[in-house]
């Protein structure tokens, strides 16, 4: 059985280690929070926050306190606030641990896709470019196909890139793969999937 | 000198001019100058270029400047929120041009600290390199990599809102409404701020400062809707596991 959006998750937060200031995007990767377990993991929220707690209470929402999704949030009693310049200058510097984000397409050279579809309607990056760009590892995590049942595993993206030999690890339903010399190379395969059914779901070079 | 004026256009009098170039604060609709934004609708100065990390929402924020088509192009980095915005932008009416987020911060504070450009890796293989000039630097990991030149912006004009300030407009932020407005003030030629209380000079503990009064040269307090873009709460029986210390 592949595995679930939870199971992904979860996998996820086992890549989470003591200590790490950890960007979590939007989707799947908001959900690792769930399964982050005794380890002491700090949210940086790139709108300015360090320390991002879990959404308020019903009548406790704050205008003044939300996370990059726009989303109301608490803080915690670690919490420290700054400015965006401020904030992504600590993304760009190298300070962030990893950023764990969702994509449309990676490439086995580690580009990613997830900002924009040529002739659809284009919202922009936000801060996705200055992520993958400036932290010490970028996790995917993301179905392994597209609706069509298209591998969103490339040779090379066909979308335009946020970022150029980014990433470091993509974690799908399927399994887990790393980008390495001449391609991808399977770290894990879910409970029940062959590696042949992986490289069957695979367009990428598996080494 | 004087920096507490009574209303929002009072304190905006003189500064419009068709054609300008203004950098807001604010992230969403967090901590926007949304009696600035008012005041500037009723002005009727046209073709604006705004430099902001979005756009807000319809009839919200920066939505009402587009509503009466004051706007002619946008600097940000996420539109997403906003019909009109996408309407207007479809149709060829408004230009829009996309910044990374940190790349857009980065530019306004460099603006002003007085730099009028700089390199960074982010965008560096996309669309967003296109037209810069690009060279190769060692980064923060010893790497060697391509970094794309980006310019600095200055600003004819800084819109920002902070929580508090004192009379010579050194001015605090509450939590994240803080976000993109020290540095969108910081790039202005002019500054002017909207705070929710005015506090005499003295009460505010210097070492508390987020923005020290020289970046804002008039200043007025009001009453803000503050909206809340999405209301996102949890539920009351998750009170034993968040009173365990769990995240939720």
């Amino acid at each position: 059985m592949p595995w679930t959006r939870d199971q992904m998750a979860q996998r996820a937060a086992q890549e989470l280690e003591d200590g790490m200031y950890v960007n979590l995007g939007i989707g799947i990767p908001t959900l690792v929070a769930n399964y982050t377990g005794d380890k002491d993991i700090t949210l940086q929220s790139e709108n300015g926050m360090l320390g991002m707690g879990p959404f308020p209470y019903e009548g406790e929402e704050d205008a003044d306190l939300i996370n990059a999704g726009k989303q109301t949030i608490t803080e915690l009693p670690k919490t420290a606030y700054f400015d965006s310049a401020t904030s992504f200058g600590m993304i760009r510097g190298g300070k962030i641990a990893a950023a764990i984000l969702g994509a449309m397409e990676v490439a086995e050279n580690g580009d990613l896709a997830n900002w924009m579809i040529p002739g659809k309607l284009v919202k922009g990056m936000g801060g996705a470019m200055d992520l993958v760009a400036g932290v010490g590892r970028v996790i995917v995590v993301m179905d392994h196909q597209n609706k069509a049942g298209e591998s969103k595993v490339l040779r090379s993206c066909t979308l335009p890139l946020t970022g150029a030999g980014v990433v470091d690890r993509i974690i799908t339903n399927l399994g887990v793969l790393d980008v390495v010399e001449g391609g991808l190379r399977i770290v894990e395969l879910a409970d029940g999937v062959s590696e042949q059914q992986m490289r069957d779901a695979t367009e990428a070079t598996i080494v | 000198m004087q920096k507490v004026y009574g209303s929002a256009a009072e304190a905006l009098d003189g500064l419009l001019s068709d054609g300008m170039l203004i950098a807001a604060g604010g992230f969403g609709l967090c901590g926007i100058p949304e009696l600035l934004i008012d005041a500037i609708v009723e002005s009727g100065v046209r073709d604006l270029t705004v430099a902001s990390n979005n756009a807000g929402v319809d009839g919200f924020g920066l939505g009402k400047l587009l509503d009466t088509r004051q706007i002619r192009k946008m600097m940000s980095s996420y539109v997403g929120e906003n019909k009109e915005f996408m309407r207007q932008y479809l149709g060829g009416e408004l230009e829009l041009e996309f910044n990374p987020q940190g790349t857009l911060a980065e530019r306004m504070r460099a603006g002003g600290a007085g730099i009028p450009g700089f390199y960074t890796r982010t965008g560096a293989g996309t669309v967003i390199a296109e037209g810069k000039e690009v060279k190769r630097f060692a980064g923060p990991d010893g790497r060697e990599e391509d970094y794309i030149l980006e310019r600095g912006i200055f600003a004819d004009l800084s819109i920002v809102k902070a929580w508090k300030a004192d009379e010579t407009g050194n001015a605090v932020f509450r939590k994240t409404a803080r976000n993109f407005n020290p540095p969108a003030a910081m790039c202005g030629r002019v500054c002017v701020m909207e705070v929710e209380e005015i506090v005499p000079v003295g009460s505010l503990d210097p070492d508390h400062v987020h923005l020290p009064g020289i970046y804002v040269h008039r200043l007025i307090q009001g009453r803000h809707e503050k909206r809340i873009e999405q209301r996102t709460t949890r539920a009351r029986t998750d009170q034993a596991a968040a009173a365990a210390g769990e995240e939720v």
